[in-house]
Order: structure tokens, then C-alpha cells, then sequence
């Protein structure tokens, strides 16, 4: 069984007076003990509602899940004594992370799942100590308390590549630099050797020197600590490099999943190959053009109604329109969520009746 | 047609919807709309709009004549004898005999005057400050930055001062009149409105298409007068709704410690409350009422100014 | 000047008959850091830009690639004359842009455009696009007729793949994609010689990127525009360029035609850079040699003695680096690198520490 099962996860937002927002429609994948699994897909696909779902961080007003989320706990060595108020269900050694309470939840967070946020500024709370933000953590979950705590903070800090950290244990957040806080972040979120860890964006807001640090790091902590990661981020080349497994997201629906090497190696869903093909490679000569997607990701239309990826899609046919597209098992655990896959002889360029969206190129992105 | 083809027209409906939106919204009329929608605007504007009715169709509304004491035999104050709301008189009459509903529309109008004139005056000398020293700031360079820091400094002498305080000198140094009440309030507010709009510009000249309007070419004056003034004015117009709420307060707080227009014959509520003081045990709904008034029309204000704010900035809803 | 004009890559077809557009030289901008009550005092410099020369050839891009901080952002503004230049000249088609009078710089601004990062804030929210478009041709004295004005404005909306419905709207009606495209409409209707673009398309969406930057290329093509561009993203400018600079800490550490710049970076800095930039593909991030560089970025107000990069550098020497700072010195015809042991680290004489 493993580590986390996400199944069929929706997230609505409902506003009064304002159509539905389905920003999470029906999601599901695992992540298994000491993976990295990747959520890739781009603004206001549903990656980061996905996440603060799993963490519970969802205001609870105008807000309705659904679907399942069960983290396997380890056999209460690290979730504590057997408790008379824990369901019978988490007796057996797993627990809906959509069901918990809230007393719960707090419980689990940073014992057994961590996340770690996209700004590490606005993430850390700016008058108070850097030191005394993680000694709480220590002291939250694991009892730790005065010189103990301190020393575990600085080994913690120390462990994430920070140098000189008994030093920046009594530092302010402003005074560090973004890698450094980042690296604290990270600090925190480890610190009571948490299964499952989180990373929404953790490098987008950093430099590409810097970027390639935070990745080392994250790839150490997996590696050592057998931590699996549920990696969100809207680029590629960072899913290529760290991810096990791979899950596009379009419109709050995963579209492709798979193994990374199976996905980049031969990616299916149109919109993944137009990811691919619409942002340079640093390793491709000087020049070689660019196939965009066209349109925005506004243009789109309700999954009840057929792909949503259609407006978009130079594949698009009718048969696009007939209702949602299945996700389908291409070969192993290669799914895709498409009526015409990239490489299963169908011919290139719309089908006749497709006019109004091919020709919309311009107008619509425009 | 086939059904098919019908979802095809559909799609390039979907798709072709967003574009085929003839109209554009301006910022301002998206916030109107967002303003109609809300329930605290909707009380605010209500109150707001009577208020300002009574004080304009006063003397069409009010049944008599607020300063002739018609029924001055009824009214004995020294005997604790006073005269209750009855049908010729709503809400009752004075200590002197006078219709107590008369005296409090045509008491209205005081308000609203002093009110808006005093917001006016507020508004347009703080604008002048603050602009001056947000243009300068923002983009003078170093005479600019030191032109800004002594109006500034100045502003903040103003400020340090409680504002009824600074009224209280203002109206003492000019002696009480109408117009002494209006300088006086419409002063207290200037350092407020100064720092607002001084820290509204700061914050707009930051903004990349300031510095997108100079890479075009425009020049200073005209990026102040057309970029960064309009876009600044959004907290200074919620400021101005608020303020008004403040200045009626401020007025009725004047007239009350007699700072206020001498003239006997112009009921106003402050006056009203003041005077009504003097019978609190044998009349409480005498100074109840102007106190009411007052009361209610600021809330007016602040909800309407507040719903503004909420509105011109959707950032702040939750 | 002449040692300037050896750095033409002669790769450019466009430059073969004309000579540069843009030269930069040792270009200077020091920010005052102030402080003090009524009257401020200068207790030191931000060395944002610190001594920069390149030129740009008309006709072609160049890139300009660094990290936060490195002043690249900075550069840019200060070729308009956005910022404040310290010292260095700017010439621009036979002008020096550095000393011009601010009334003549601002005429100057027409033929000196920019595209800036982020397109919902370089738009003025309560203009709507009309107003946007017209505004450069008015204060140009450009718009004298309606009709013509009109004209102009459908004419740049169309370049950039627009339609004229777009003009009674307003910038946050429009998405990401759509409102950068007004952006750089608003620079084109100027028919600029030369655009500045600021990280054109690092504040949208990925596949929106794509659309933007193939829109620069088409436009380029068809106008013989010369591009500056800016950005954080190696890949991107290495895309869009013919000549890539790459900055660190206020001054270019190296500068090559952009394969040349791929093929063979000579500078430590361009070397741990391009490693640290990821690939979508795992077989090349799984075997890829990782440079990864120690700590931060040191701050501009007090750069290192020596060679900037000494602190974080894998090869850097006790003596030389740390004391002499290394001239940008040419290595190749057009291969421009500012490293005291660039040989040495390329044949493998010198071996990271």
C-alpha cells in the first residue's frame, strides 16, 4: 500500500451569486514511501488547491472537497499511543488527511506531513528569531525544550547546508538571504522526520544557482531520510531532474501520468507535448523555433462538456466534444486523458468542421 | 444540423465568448458594481441619501416653524414639565416651547453644510499638500526629496495635535461663527488627507508603468497629472466619505462646548444637545434625539466610506 | 573604441553592411544609499552597474543573463536614462545618450523602447488600451490626425496579433499573454530602432511563453529590429540572441556569440550556470555534471576585492583572484571573458577545488 493515495480529490469553490469554481476535479495518484512525485501543470491548473487540500489549509467558508486522501501512519512508533479518540479506521494504520479535525490535523502536520512554500519571506514570520521558529516545531511535536531544543535546531540547520547556524538560530528572517531562508524552511518542515513533505514552487522565487542547491538538497533528503516529496512546480526541467513520477494537471484534472522516463520519452496528451515544445532547451542549437500553445488558459471549457483542452488543441475533433475524456492506460502506468493521443496514427491538423477553433489562433490568444 | 455539429458551434461560442465582449470596464465602473452588491454600501447610502433629502427639502418636510415658540404656555422647565411626542408634534416639543421634529430637519441642513464644506476644505488643502509633496518625492530628485521632507514635517506638527483639540484653537482664535466651525473642522483634517494622498503617489510612482510612461517619453508633469494623480485618488475619495461622518461629529461637538454659530435662531444638534443638557432628568429624548442624529448619519458615512474601500480594493475582502 | 569593435561576432547578416546601434561604454550606475532625518546623508554606494562596455549590432539581440541583483535590470534602465547614470557613455546611432539634455532624451525615448516584466503592472489600470497606444504618439507630436493616429494603433495591435476590438478594454480584462502583447504593442507604434526587453516572459505561463518570444522573432524579421534582452533564464536568451553577455555583480564576466557561449563557456560563472539550468529531458539531467556554486550572492555595496566572483568561485586561486580584478579580455575573435585562468580551466591544467 502506499505512502499516500489520493482518491478522486475535489476541490470546489463557492462563492454566492458566482458560478462554481472546480478547481480540483477529480484527482488521483499515490506516492509511495521514499518517492518523488511530481504535480506539473501551469497557473490555476489546481496544483497548489491540491496541495493545501492534502495539508488541510483550505479556508473551510465557501470551500467543499471531495474525494479521499489516506496517509499510511507507521505503525505508531511516530504517530504516538493508541488513542481512544482516533477513528477506528486510523487504528488500522492510515487516516484521511479530507476527514480529519482540525485538533488532527495540527497533529500531523510537521510529524508526519511538511509542505514548503513558494515564498520563504511571506512563509516565515518576520519578528521572531529564525531559531525560535524551528525550536517550536521541536517543541510542538517532540518535546524538546531549552538548550535541546537549541541544539537540535542548529544540527537541523547544519543538516540543510546553512553555515554558521547556532548564529542564525538568534537572526531575523529579513536578514538572510532567499536561498538561506529557503534552506530554514526546509529545516522546519524536516525536522520531525516527516513522511511526506510537500514543496509547492520551493524554487521558483529563487536564482538558478541557488535553485540548483535547493534541488540538491531535496534529492539528499529523499535519498537519506527515505522522505517522499510531492513535488509542485510549473517546470519541466525541474520535474525531469528530481521527479520518480509525473502527473500533469489541466483545468483540475491530470491529463498524462507516468514515470518521468516513459513520459518525457514519449508523452501522449497534446498538452504535455506543447509544454515540451513551447519553452527553449538550453540544449537545443540557436534558433530552432518554438510550437506554442494557443490561447490562454482561460480558454477553456467545462469537463462535463468534453476535453478541456479542445480550444486549444491542434488535434481537436468532434469526437473531442463527446462527453469527458476517460483517463486511459497507455502501456504500463502510462495514463493519458485524451480521444487523440500524440503518436496513435491520427492525422495531423484539425479534422473538417474543426474551423471555428483553428482559426481562432490569433484572435483567441491574442 | 446535426447535434454534432451544434457542439462544434458551441465550442467556437465558448472559446469566442470572452473576445466578443464589446465593452470595456473601467476600474472605477467595476467598483461601482462591486459597490451595488454590498449590503453595507446598500445601509450606508440609504441613511446617507435620507439625510441629505432632510437637510435639502428642510422646509418643505418640517411641519412648523422651528424657532417660533407656538406652544411656549405647555412647556414649564423649572416645574419638570415637559410635552411628549402627540400628533401635531412628533417628536414633542422643546424647552422653550418649540416643535422638537422642526428643529431637528431643519437642524440637517447645519450638519450637512458644515460637514461638506469642512471635508472640501480639508480635502482640497491636504490634496495640495500631499500632492506637492508626493509629486516631489516621487520623482524631484533631491530638491524634490527636501521640499516633500519640510511639508511633511509640517503635516506631522498638524498631526501630532488631537484634532478637536486643533479645532477648539482654531474656532477660539477666530471666535464662534459658522464659518469658524467649518475652518476649524475642515483644518483638523488636512494632515490626514495630506498623508494619504502623499503616500497613495509614493507608492503609484514605484509602479512599472510609471517608469513604462517615461520610457515612452511623456514627461514629468504630465506622468503626475495622468498616471500616478488618478490612481492615487481611490483611498483619498474613501477618506473624504469617512471624514464627512468625523466632521458632522466634530461640528456637533463644537457647537456643543458653544464654539459653534452664536445665532439662537439656527437650531443645530450639537446646540440642540447642549442646551437639552440642562433637563436630562425631566427630558432625556430631548438630548436623545440630536444625539441619535448624529450618531446615525456618522455610521451612515463610515459604512457607505468603508463599503467604498472594500470595493475600490477587492484585495481586502474575505 | 577599437578594442570595442573587435568584439563584433560577424555571425549577423544584418550587420554586414552597418555598424553597431547601441555601444556601451564602461557604463557606470551607483546607487546613494542615504540616510538621516531632514537632511540626508550618503553613507555608501549600491554599484548596481560598475563598469560595463558591449555593443549591439543593428539588426541583431543581444542577451543580457544574470541572477537577481547582478544589474542587468539596471543596465537596461540606464541606457533609457530611467536611472541615473553615474559615469560612462551611451552612444546610440552617433549619440551619446549619457549627456543629452533631459528634454532631448525624452525625444530621444521614440526611437529607445522597453518591454517590461510584469505586463499587468507596466499598463496604467485606469487607461484603456486606446488611450495606452495613443499616448507615446501624442507626446511625440505623432498624432495629428485621428484617422492616421488610428490607424497606427489597429496597425501595432494587428503586428502584435491582436484586433482592434481590444481597444475600448481595459489591461485587466485581458490574460498574462494578451496584455504583454500590448505591451509591446505600445513600444511599437513608435517604430523604435531599438527595444529593450526587460525579462519579456518570466511572469507568464509557461505555454504562453512560446507565443511572446516567437512574436519578438517574427517582429524582428520583418522590421530589422534590434533587441537588448534581459533575463534571469539562460535558455530563453540563448534562444533569442546572437550575442549573449553574461553578468555578475555589477559587471559582464563573459560575452560570446550565443552557440559559442554553449559550445564552450570559458568563465567559471557561465559554467556553474548553465549546469545549474534544468533540462526537460532525464537523460540529460541524469548525466549532466553539476557545478554547484557555495553561498550567495555578496552584496553590491560592498563587492569583493579582486575578482568578483572569487568567493564562490570552484576554481578560484589564494593570490591572483582574490587580489587582482581580471579585465574582460578577448580570447577569441568575438569571445570576450573576464577570468584569470580561463586557459587554464578549459584545457584542464587547473582543477576545481
Amino acid at each position: 500500500m502506499p505512502l499516500l493515495t489520493v482518491d478522486d480529490l475535489s476541490v470546489t469553490f463557492t462563492q454566492r451569486g458566482e458560478r462554481d469554481v472546480h478547481a480540483v476535479d477529480g484527482v488521483s495518484f499515490t506516492v509511495d514511501e521514499g518517492q518523488v512525485v511530481g504535480l506539473v501543470g501551469e497557473s490555476g491548473c489546481g496544483k497548489s488547491v491540491t496541495s493545501l487540500a492534502l495539508m488541510g489549509l483550505l479556508p473551510s467558508r465557501g470551500v467543499r472537497v471531495g474525494g479521499a486522501a489516506h496517509l499510511r501512519l507507521n505503525g505508531g512508533s511516530g504517530a504516538g499511543t493508541p488513542d481512544d479518540t482516533i477513528p477506528d479506521q486510523e487504528q488500522q494504520g492510515s487516516v484521511d488527511l479530507l476527514a480529519a479535525d482540525a485538533r488532527r490535523m495540527r497533529d500531523l502536520r510537521g510529524s508526519q506531513i511538511a509542505m514548503v512554500f513558494q515564498d520563504p519571506l511571506s512563509s516565515l514570520n518576520p519578528v521572531v528569531p529564525l531559531g525560535l521558529q524551528v525550536t517550536e516545531i521541536l517543541t510542538r511535536h517532540q518535546g524538546l525544550r531549552g538548550e535541546a531544543a537549541r541544539t537540535k535546531a542548529a544540527e537541523l540547520l547544519e543538516r540543510v547546508g546553512i553555515p554558521d547556524p547556532r548564529r542564525r538560530l538568534r537572526e531575523y528572517p529579513h536578514q538572510q538571504s532567499g536561498g538561506i531562508r529557503q534552506r530554514a524552511l526546509i529545516a522546519m518542515a524536516v525536522a520531525c522526520r516527516p513522511r511526506l513533505m510537500i514543496a509547492d514552487e520551493p524554487t521558483t522565487a529563487l536564482d538558478v544557482t541557488i535553485q540548483a542547491q535547493i534541488l540538491e538538497l531535496l534529492k539528499d533528503l529523499v535519498h537519506n531520510e527515505g522522505t517522499a516529496l510531492l513535488m509542485i512546480t510549473h517546470d519541466l526541467g525541474v520535474v525531469a531532474g528530481l521527479c520518480d513520477g509525473i502527473n500533469v494537471l489541466y483545468a483540475g484534472r491530470v491529463v498524462e501520468a507516468g514515470p518521468r522516463s516513459a513520459l518525457f520519452a514519449a508523452p501522449t496528451h497534446p498538452y504535455s507535448v506543447g509544454l515540451l515544445h513551447s519553452i527553449p532547451r538550453l540544449d537545443a542549437p540557436r534558433g530552432e523555433p518554438l510550437t506554442p500553445i494557443r490561447g490562454s488558459i482561460n480558454d477553456n471549457i467545462a469537463w462535463n462538456d468534453g476535453c478541456a483542452f479542445a480550444p486549444r488543441c491542434d488535434r481537436y475533433t468532434e469526437a473531442c466534444l463527446e462527453g469527458p475524456p476517460e483517463l486511459r492506460h497507455r502501456s504500463g502506468e502510462h495514463l493519458h486523458r485524451c480521444v487523440h493521443p500524440v503518436g496513435e496514427g491520427h492525422q495531423e491538423g484539425p479534422a473538417s468542421g474543426a474551423g471555428p477553433a483553428a482559426t481562432s489562433t490569433m484572435e483567441g490568444s491574442g | 444540423m446535426s447535434k454534432k455539429s451544434d457542439r462544434i458551434d458551441r465550442l467556437a461560442e465558448l472559446t469566442a465568448a470572452r473576445a466578443e465582449d464589446s465593452e470595456g470596464h473601467s476600474v472605477w465602473r467595476e467598483s461601482f458594481h462591486r459597490l451595488r452588491r454590498s449590503p453595507m454600501a446598500i445601509v450606508g447610502a440609504s441613511v446617507v441619501v435620507v439625510f441629505v433629502l432632510v437637510a435639502l427639502l428642510g422646509d418643505i418636510i418640517a411641519p412648523h416653524d422651528p424657532i417660533s415658540q407656538s406652544w411656549r404656555d405647555e412647556v414649564f422647565p423649572n416645574r419638570n414639565e415637559f410635552v411628549g411626542p402627540r400628533p401635531e408634534n412628533l417628536l414633542g416639543l422643546d424647552n422653550m416651547g418649540r416643535d422638537q421634529f422642526s428643529r431637528m430637519v431643519i437642524g440637517a441642513r447645519q450638519s450637512l453644510l458644515v460637514g461638506v464644506v469642512a471635508t472640501v476644505l480639508g480635502l482640497s488643502a491636504g490634496a495640495v499638500l500631499g500632492g506637492v509633496a508626493g509629486a516631489a518625492a516621487g520623482l524631484g530628485g533631491v530638491w524634490g526629496a527636501r521640499l516633500d521632507a519640510v511639508i511633511m514635517r509640517v503635516v506631522d506638527v498638524m498631526l501630532a495635535l488631537p484634532t478637536l483639540l486643533l479645532a477648539v484653537t482654531v474656532a477660539a482664535l477666530l471666535g464662534p461663527s459658522l464659518v469658524t466651525v467649518m475652518i476649524a473642522v475642515g483644518v483638523a483634517q488636512v494632515p490626514i488627507f495630506a498623508r494619504l494622498l502623499r503616500g497613495s503617489m509614493l507608492a503609484q510612482a514605484n509602479r512599472d508603468y510609471v517608469l513604462a510612461a517615461s520610457a515612452v517619453g511623456v514627461r514629468t508633469r504630465r506622468i503626475v497629472v495622468a498616471h500616478i494623480l488618478p490612481n492615487s485618488l481611490g483611498p483619498v475619495i474613501v477618506q473624504a466619505t469617512l471624514v464627512l461622518g468625523i466632521a458632522i461629529i466634530d461640528a456637533a461637538a463644537l457647537s456643543y462646548l458653544g464654539l459653534g454659530n452664536p445665532d439662537p435662531a439656527v437650531p443645530e444638534w450639537g446646540t440642540m444637545l447642549a442646551d437639552a443638557q440642562r433637563f436630562l432628568s425631566g427630558a432625556p429624548e430631548l438630548a436623545v434625539y440630536p444625539a441619535l442624529a448624529i450618531i446615525i448619519t456618522a455610521l451612515g458615512f463610515t459604512l457607505l466610506g468603508e463599503a467604498m474601500r472594500e470595493s475600490l480594493d477587492p484585495k481586502l475582502r474575505k | 573604441m577599437s578594442q570595442l569593435m573587435s568584439a563584433d561576432t560577424g555571425t549577423n547578416e544584418a550587420a554586414a553592411g552597418g555598424s553597431s546601434l547601441l555601444e556601451v561604454h564602461d557604463l557606470k550606475v551607483h546607487f546613494p544609499i542615504r540616510s538621516g532625518i531632514l537632511v540626508d546623508r550618503t553613507i555608501g554606494h549600491v554599484r548596481a552597474v560598475d563598469g560595463v562596455s558591449l555593443t549591439v549590432e543593428r539588426g541583431s539581440t543581444y542577451g543580457l543573463v544574470g541572477e537577481s541583483g547582478c544589474g542587468k535590470t539596471t543596465l537596461g534602465r540606464a541606457v533609457l536614462r530611467l536611472v541615473d547614470i553615474t559615469d560612462g557613455q551611451v552612444w546610440f546611432d552617433g549619440t551619446d545618450l549619457a549627456h543629452l539634455g533631459s528634454e532631448q532624451m525624452r525625444r530621444q525615448r521614440r526611437n529607445l523602447q522597453m518591454v517590461f516584466q510584469d505586463p499587468l503592472g507596466s499598463l496604467n489600470p485606469r487607461q484603456n488600451i486606446q488611450s495606452i497606444l495613443t499616448e507615446g504618439l501624442q507626446v511625440h507630436g505623432l498624432s495629428t490626425d485621428r484617422q492616421d493616429t488610428r490607424r497606427r494603433i489597429v496597425q501595432a495591435l494587428d503586428d502584435v496579433g491582436m484586433s482592434g476590438r481590444a481597444l475600448s478594454r481595459y489591461p485587466h480584462e485581458f490574460s498574462g499573454g494578451q496584455r504583454q502583447r500590448i505591451g509591446i504593442a505600445r513600444a511599437l507604434v513608435l517604430e523604435p530602432e531599438l527595444i529593450i526587453c526587460d525579462e519579456p516572459v518570466s511572469a507568464l505561463d509557461v505555454s504562453i511563453q512560446a507565443q511572446v518570444l516567437n512574436l519578438l522573432e517574427e517582429l524582428q524579421r520583418e522590421r530589422g529590429l534590434t533587441y537588448l534582452v534581459i533575463a534571469h533564464d539562460l535558455a530563453v536568451v540563448r534562444h533569442v540572441s546572437d550575442t549573449v553577455g553574461v553578468m555578475y555583480l555589477g559587471s559582464l564576466v563573459e560575452e560570446a556569440d550565443s552557440d559559442t557561449l554553449y559550445a564552450q563557456p570559458r568563465h567559471p560563472y557561465t559554467r556553474a550556470l548553465m549546469s545549474a539550468v534544468p533540462v526537460p529531458d532525464p537523460t540529460v539531467e541524469d548525466s549532466r555534471e553539476r557545478i554547484l556554486l557555495h553561498g550567495d550572492l555578496p552584496s553590491p555595496s560592498n563587492p569583493p576585492a579582486g575578482c568578483r566572483f572569487h568567493t564562490r568561485c570552484p576554481w578560484s586561486q589564494p593570490q591572483r583572484c582574490a587580489e587582482e580584478r581580471p579585465e574582460l579580455r578577448t580570447i577569441a575573435p568575438g569571445h570576450r571573458v573576464a577570468c584569470h585562468f580561463a586557459e587554464e580551466i578549459a584545457e584542464g591544467t587547473l582543477q576545481r577545488n
